[in-house]
């Protein structure tokens, strides 16, 4: 098998909180090889920006990286210095955050957040100011034209809010994108978007990886978006991940019943008179949590054995479960 | 079959902007044609889904229904009355057998009020108990959505988001009401948690026999909660009909292009053409001339440009808005 792009190994992330101390990710280990597109999915709170959030040395006091182990490329990205990440941000590593909408800057022009990043980073402009300038424009706007802005150069002026929310979106992905990184993390790129809409955002990506053999993490709660877009899953719940393997497998035949009660809650457009059937409660706090299998009081399966403390485990075929049966 | 609820015509539009120097000189207000010119009915006892992207104006046609937003002109008959007509007393009695659950469980229950304050404010509004009956008739609701006693000197933010959609389905429920507008239940909502509400509302469908209007952007869930659905795209129905045979054969468009957007967990649409919709949805001040979809239409021609579509039915039930589908006219 290829060296992974990406390898997080038994990450864990803690915040301290009034109420105690909150563990949003608890042992996650994923890798993203070369050229694929990994779906992250998971619960609200599950902890996929976090866990996202912590490759993009973007964890703020209070909250901490306990342990583990995030390697980009082979180089260690735990402990890296602010300035050696902020080389690798955006040039390397580019990450679309879950609130795109109102992430970009609303006081600066669309063409100015996006020269701005290519100033930065890229490495081949040319070395006068001007001649650099006029580079970082042209570049701005192909990058524009890519993600399918009309009239481009028209618009280099504009400011966010004069953008419907599916441009914005596509102006983030223009910006995360035009450094060209190895590592493309979208937090839901989708889900404030209208399905049509998505069905661009989402093909736009396709097609750059595609283009430029990007590796992508695509994290979404939507397992449609999963089964037509990404090449693996990996699916979190309570901060750890549960179940993960190539997507068609794992959604023809899942392994853990939280996948399976997942599948089983979303109408199929080509079923309709397919009952779903809801996981009963809720999720479960992530302070105290006891050292059983999370997904325990929700489970129909649950066995006396699900109260110790359960690794994941390696399934052939290239999946992996955390779950006894 | 007579209809329970039937809508004609029903326009509602938004002034915006302007101020009031344009306005006495006499310029023109820029308007938001939210609902322009809808008709609709739903039988007792069934669900029409409304499909359509966001700002298409669902939620203004489903506030509108209940004269929650004055609708501008139309006409609403409920129950064979002409709701529109009604005076301010009459419509609070028509008011508790008409209801709404809204968009978002999270702004849409005061923070400052326990549930069980929450849900007695419609009883107390409408005088229909007091009292101990009061009390007996808010926990007999609190059980009816699966929350228990104990909540119910809980204030709103100390419960999660399916918790909180369960208080605000129970205030809509506790009138005994016989229509809800169920404006996007669950998306707001984790998948796992969805499933719930879902099974909630169809269970208190049938429990309290209620017909529902149910709003959502979601065409797997409207597909798996309705009898029949209706399409809109900006302001108006496009297409209507039985909701199985509208998704398994959809005839405008756009129904087409939103069929075909979404993203299948069988991926049961890969090999079929793929119709991709390009461009936003224009602004509802300034809609496009003749069928407003055209600058997103595949098929548009010359008179898709210039003329309104007529109305066309497929059969008794399934009518398409559209110059050129269905295709083949029975
Ligand atoms: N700054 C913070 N302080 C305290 N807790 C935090 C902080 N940021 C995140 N958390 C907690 O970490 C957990 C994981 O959050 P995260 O944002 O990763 O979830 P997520 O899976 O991305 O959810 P969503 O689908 O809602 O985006 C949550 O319980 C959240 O409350
Ligand atoms: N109070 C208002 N004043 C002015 N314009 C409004 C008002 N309410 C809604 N609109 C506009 O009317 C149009 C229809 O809005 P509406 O909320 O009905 O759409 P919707 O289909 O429910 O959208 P969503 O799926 O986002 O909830 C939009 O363009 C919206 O911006
Ligand atoms: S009337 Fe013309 S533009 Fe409108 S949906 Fe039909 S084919 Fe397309
Ligand atoms: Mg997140
Ligand atoms: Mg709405």
């Amino acid at each position: 098998m290829t060296e992974p792009l990406l390898a997080i190994n038994d990450l864990r992330v803690a915040f301290a909180t009034p109420h105690g101390l909150v563990r949003a990710v608890d042992g996650v280990s994923l890798d993203v090889r070369p050229g694929e597109c990994l779906g992250v999915v998971g619960e609200s709170g599950s902890g996929k920006s976090v866990t996202f959030a912590a490759v993009m040395g973007l964890i703020r006091p209070p909250g901490r990286i306990e342990s583990g182990s995030i390697r980009f490329d082979g180089r260690e990205l735990v402990g890296l210095d602010r300035v050696d990440y902020r080389s690798l941000r955006g040039r390397d590593i580019a990450m679309t955050l879950q609130d795109a909408l109102t992430s970009l800057n609303p006081a600066l022009t669309v063409g100015t957040q996006i020269t701005e990043v290519l100033l930065a980073h890229a490495e081949d402009l040319p070395s006068g100011r001007h001649a650099r300038h006029r580079e970082a424009r042209a570049r701005a706007i192909e990058m524009m034209h890519l993600v399918g802005i009309p009239a481009a150069e028209h618009r280099l002026g504009d400011y966010p809010h004069q953008f419907s929310g599916g441009m914005r979106q596509r102006m983030m992905i223009a910006i995360a994108l035009s450094c060209r990184p190895r590592l493309l993390i979208a937090d839901e790129p989708t889900t404030a978007l209208d399905v049509t809409i998505q069905a661009q955002v989402l093909e736009l990506i396709a097609g750059i990886r595609a283009t430029l053999g990007m590796s992508v993490a695509l994290i979404t709660h939507d397992l449609g978006v999963v089964a037509e877009y990404c090449d693996r899953v990996a699916v979190l719940y309570a901060g750890q991940i549960v179940e993960s393997g190539p997507t068609a497998s794992v959604i023809g035949a899942p392994r853990h019943p939280y996948t399976a009660g997942l599948l089983a809650s979303v109408p199929m457009l080509s079923n309709l008179d397919r009952r779903i059937r809801p996981i009963d409660g809720q999720v479960p706090g992530l302070v105290d949590l006891p050292p059983g299998c999370r997904f325990l009081p929700r489970c129909p399966h649950a066995a006396p054995v699900c109260v110790s403390t359960i690794a994941m485990r390696a399934l052939e075929h290239d999946r992996a479960v955390r779950c006894v049966r | 079959m007579t209809a329970l609820l039937e809508v004609e015509n029903l326009v509602k539009h938004y002034e915006v902007g302007g101020g009031l120097l344009p306005r006495l000189l006499g310029h023109k207000q820029p308007r938001v044609q939210a609902v322009n010119g809808v008709s609709l009915a739903i039988r007792a006892g069934e669900t029409l889904g409304l499909i359509g992207e966001s700002g298409c104006g669902k939620s203004t046609l489903g506030r509108a229904i209940l004269r929650l937003h004055e609708p501008d002109s139309g006409t609403i008959r409920f129950a064979g009355t002409d709701v529109v007509g009604l005076d301010a007393a009459a419509m609070k009695a028509m008011r508790r057998r008409m209801q709404i659950i809204f968009q978002n469980p999270y702004a849409s229950l005061n923070p400052r009020k326990t549930v069980a304050d929450i849900l007695a404010a419609p009883l107390r509004l409408h005088g229909v108990a007091a009292g101990p009956a009061l009390r007996e008739r808010v926990m007999a609701m609190l059980a009816a959505v699966g929350l228990s006693a104990e909540h119910a000197s809980r204030y709103p933010h100390q419960f999660s988001g399916g918790q909180r959609q369960r208080i605000g389905i129970a205030r809509a429920l506790i009138l005994n009401p016989e229509f809800v507008v169920c404006d996007e239940p669950v998306s707001a909502l984790d998948v796992s948690i969805q499933a719930q509400i879902i099974d909630l509302l169809a269970r208190l469908k049938r429990d309290f026999g209620l017909t529902y209007l149910f709003i959502s952007h979601d065409i797997a869930v409207i597909g798996y909660v309705s009898d029949h659905v209706a399409v809109m795209y900006l302001g108006q129905i496009v297409e209507s009909g039985p909701a199985r045979a509208v998704l398994r054969a959809p005839q405008h468009p756009y129904t087409r292009a939103l069929m075909s957007a979404v993203p299948r967990i069988d991926r049961a649409r890969q090999g079929e053409p793929q119709i991709r919709l390009h461009g936003d949805l224009p602004s509802p001040m300034n809609p496009p001339a003749g069928c407003r979809f055209h600058p997103r239409c595949a098929f548009a021609t010359g008179i898709c440009r210039a003329t309104p579509p007529p109305l066309r039915q497929l059969d008794a039930m399934h009518s398409v808005v559209c110059h050129h589908f269905p295709e083949v006219m029975p």
